[in-house]
């Protein structure tokens, strides 16, 4: 491979050395003014932006595995804040502006590529969609454009545009402030961070039920027993009606397996994210330069941390007609995340019918570019106990009132 | 990929079915009488166990007809298939 044709980043950066350590393990308190619950993106987020914007720092961030174990280091790492809605506008927006800004914030790099996201269409019914998506993102003052097939192939052009396949490209939507990021620098970012102000990181120590007295709530059980707390947060994604079983709270969630491969390092081929909802496609081409790609949720409810075969299999087909150069690309790893879908495709955010108990989870197949976003909206909605503006929209009583907020066009199962 | 025991044409691949999500929700007996909450817990509140589950499948490209499996959700161990309309056997 001559330096010539190595992308950019390899040439300018080199990947840090890693320090022996980040933060430092805590042993368990017996009690916090908040616990939260999960050290994924979203729990170690809360945590920093309660420490920062807020001032709380007797926090204990609670993990049963390790820290950024879960989807956070599983995801394919797509950020965009390009949905229908007004509501999911306001929140996927507020985070894609924290993105921008997050390296400085938080004094640590997280890679985060502004290379742009193309969303396919490959029927009709999909160009209506994009197109109608593009003027509803651009009425919110988000950043968004329609493209031709000439276009799209502009932007990518190792994609297969021709009219005689099962999928013709008839457009894209096109979001170039969208991108990726290195999902567990980010994870690392915040929980150093997050650390630095006070924060207790307690990793193995799985949350078995919530502890209660009359309808207000007063800590977690765990296997290192019990732990008090003023507040208890939830954000435990795919394992998060796992978590409120114990409280007799039901929450409009289903978990599915997930599934992402990753190819071996190529040279540059793609210089942005492509993603196709109808073949559930995604995919971009990571720093070091392995393609990695993005499947299907399995079919059935599942928390087997790995996904059916024919998924991938049905994935690979429509990935390799849509880019004929990935059939010579060799698979190296495939994994599975379990992820928490509700009836809308939009997440659930806000207070419980319990007191000091807040909720934050459903965000499904696509939460990782919210990190930022949820981390500094569910802070403030727990330090000041009512619903941050933008959380509103998605509390868990929108399943009594009727006020669904339907995102299944621009999430469906991709990101 | 699993092997899903149909009722009416013993086991079959996964790929020929399709999924109904969690079997026994029964259609609100008095509608009129339903209020939101009722309404709510029918159409969009569904067990979700780490365990024991009991769903739908429909052997779409086979007889065609739907059935009631009992699953475990982390091993997939398929415990009772059995037609619909028949109580959940006990397998815990
Ligand atoms: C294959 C795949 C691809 C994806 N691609 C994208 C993408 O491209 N873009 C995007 O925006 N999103 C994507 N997502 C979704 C995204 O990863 C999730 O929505 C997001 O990571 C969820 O938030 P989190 O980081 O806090 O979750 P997690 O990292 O899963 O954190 C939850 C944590 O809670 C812990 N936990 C669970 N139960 C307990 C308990 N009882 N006690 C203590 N701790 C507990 C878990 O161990 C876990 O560490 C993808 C997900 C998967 C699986
Ligand atoms: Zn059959």
């Amino acid at each position: 491979m001559s330096p010539d044709r190595v992308s950019d980043w390899q040439v300018t950066k080199r990947l840090p050395e890693q320090p022996d350590f980040l933060w430092a393990e805590a042993e368990p308190k017996p009690s916090y003014d908040v616990i939260v619950v999960g050290a994924g993106g979203h729990g170690l987020a809360t945590a920093y932006y309660l420490a920062k914007n807020h001032g709380i720092t007797d926090v204990a961030v609670v993990e049963r595995g390790w820290l950024g174990g879960g989807n956070m280091a599983r995801n394919t790492t797509i950020i965009r804040s390009n949905y229908l809605w007004d509501e999911s506008a306001g929140i996927y927006e507020h985070a894609l502006k924290l993105w921008e800004g997050l390296e400085a914030d938080l004094d640590c790099e997280v890679a985060f590529s502004q290379r742009g996201v193309l969303n396919l269409a490959h029927s009709l019914g999909d160009v209506r969609e994009g197109r109608r998506r593009v003027n509803a993102n651009q009425l919110n003052g988000i950043d968004a454009q329609w493209l031709t097939p000439d276009e799209v192939q502009k932007i990518a052009p190792i994609l297969n545009i021709s009219a005689d396949v099962r999928y013709p490209v008839l457009g894209a939507t096109f979001q170039s402030r969208a991108g990726i990021a290195k999902h567990d620098w980010v994870a690392w970012g915040y929980a150093r961070a997050a650390h630095a102000m006070g924060v207790d990181l307690i990793q193995g120590c799985e949350v078995t039920g919530v502890l209660r007295e009359a309808d207000r709530v007063v800590g977690v059980d765990t296997l290192r027993g019990p732990i008090r707390a003023g507040r208890v947060a939830l954000a435990a994604a795919g394992h998060s009606s796992v978590v409120t079983a114990s409280l007799g709270l039901r929450l409009p969630l289903q978990s599915y397996p997930l599934q992402a491969l990753v190819s071996e390092l190529l040279e540059q081929v793609l210089d942005t994210v492509v993603m196709s909802n109808a073949v559930h496609v995604y995919v971009s081409q990571a720093h070091k330069g392995e393609l990695v790609m993005g499947a299907g949720i399995d079919s059935f409810v599942g928390y087997g941390q790995r996904g059916s075969f024919p998924v991938i299999e049905h994935q690979m087909a429509a990935a390799i007609e849509l880019f004929p150069i990935f059939a010579r690309a060799h698979v190296l790893r495939t994994w599975g995340g379990i992820v928490d879908v509700t009836p809308d495709a939009s997440p659930i955010i806000g207070l419980t019918p319990y007191a000091g108990l807040y909720v934050n989870c459903g965000w499904g197949t696509g939460g990782f570019k919210a990190t930022p976003g949820i981390g500094s909206v569910f802070a403030d909605t727990i330090a000041h106990d009512r619903p941050h503006p933008l959380a509103e929209p998605f509390s868990l009583s929108r399943f009594e009132s009727g006020a669904l907020i339907d995102e299944h066009g621009a999430a469906a199962v991709a990101h | 990929m699993l092997s899903i025991p149909c009722p009416w044409c013993g086991p079959r691949d996964e790929t020929e079915f399709s999924y109904g999500g969690q079997a026994h929700v029964a259609y609100p007996g008095e509608p009129s009488t339903v209020d939101d909450s009722g309404w709510a817990a029918y159409l969009f509140f569904r067990e979700n166990p780490r365990g024991w589950f009991a769903e739908r499948w429909m052997h779409r490209a086979g007889c065609q007809r739907w059935c009631n499996v009992v699953r475990h959700t982390v091993t997939y161990e398929i415990a009772a298939s059995y037609q619909p309309g028949a109580p959940r056997p006990d397998v815990a």
